[in-house]
């Protein structure tokens, strides 16, 4: 046996020095940008910490039952894909970058609503933004059943400056 | 779910193997999968040993051992042992005692 063994920092989180929750802000509706914070909050809630996500902009598609599961890889202004930049535009480009990083991912990872699903699981809370409804004329009998509530910036603030909170925005 | 790599407690259920080890009491193995999933299968299979047993868990992702390093530190847990074996892809087995 080497010495591995660790002091708990829960002492830490207790004692004030270490955060017990985490807010994520979620804005974007593509696939390289909401795995990460799934990831992460999956993680974060499985480590014992408190986890809210505030779904704003293209983030609140992920809440709306009509977009839930049809989350895309940009395929137009994504330097990174293994083709001519160009060539992101033309009919299909999106929907067929979209299937070659599904067809990758599903060997690793569950799918987005699987994993949103797990969330919920380990107690993580989902949270609408309330201007981006009225916005994108999203209605609360669109939102799916994940969904705990609807809030604002105030209420986002509210947990973002509190002690031992955590924030990300993505 | 579906999903080969689903959360749900059947399917750790069936993942977890009963071990001839007198050091542990339960092996959970999630060589092939990336992180989050040794984190979050582990915190999972934490529940179904006893306090003060400990699990014994076995990865093939490269970043398990600062993850559950942290992960342990993060819930009091104890990483009693972690070990490589060199192969390819090289396998960690870490022993985690439950503390709480």
């Amino acid at each position: 046996m080497t010495g591995l063994a660790l002091v708990s920092q829960t002492k830490e989180a207790e004692a004030g020095k270490r955060a017990n929750r985490l807010v994520l802000v979620v804005t974007k509706n593509t696939i390289d940008q909401v795995y990460p914070p799934l990831i992460l909050a999956t993680t974060a809630a499985a480590s014992g910490l408190e986890v809210d996500i505030y779904f704003t902009f293209w983030g609140l598609k992920l809440l709306d039952k009509r977009s839930h599961t049809k989350t895309k890889l940009a395929s137009v202004g994504n330097p990174s894909l293994p083709m001519p930049n160009i060539l992101g535009v033309l009919p299909g480009m999106t929907a067929m970058a979209t299937r070659m990083m599904k067809g990758q991912i599903k060997k690793y990872w569950p799918t987005i609503p699987e994993m949103m699903q797990q969330a919920k699981d380990l107690g993580v809370r989902f949270h609408a933004c309330s201007p981006t409804m009225g916005l994108m004329g999203i209605q609360e009998k669109d939102l799916i059943s994940l969904t705990d509530d609807i809030v604002g910036a105030s209420t986002f603030l509210d947990w973002a400056t509190s002690a031992g909170t955590a924030t990300i925005f993505v | 779910m579906r999903h080969q790599y689903a959360l749900c407690t059947d399917s750790i259920k069936r993942e977890l193997v009963m071990t001839t080890s007198q050091e542990s009491s339960l092996v959970l193995d999630t060589k092939g999968t990336l992180c989050p999933l040794p984190v979050l299968r582990t915190s999972q299979a934490i529940k179904q040993v006893k306090v003060g047993e400990v699990l014994e868990v076995l990865a093939t992702d490269p970043g398990s051992k600062p993850d559950l390093t942290a992960w342990a530190r993060m819930t009091g847990n104890e990483l009693v042992d972690a070990t490589e074996e060199p192969g390819n892809p090289k396998v960690y087995r870490f022993q985690i005692r439950r503390m709480k």
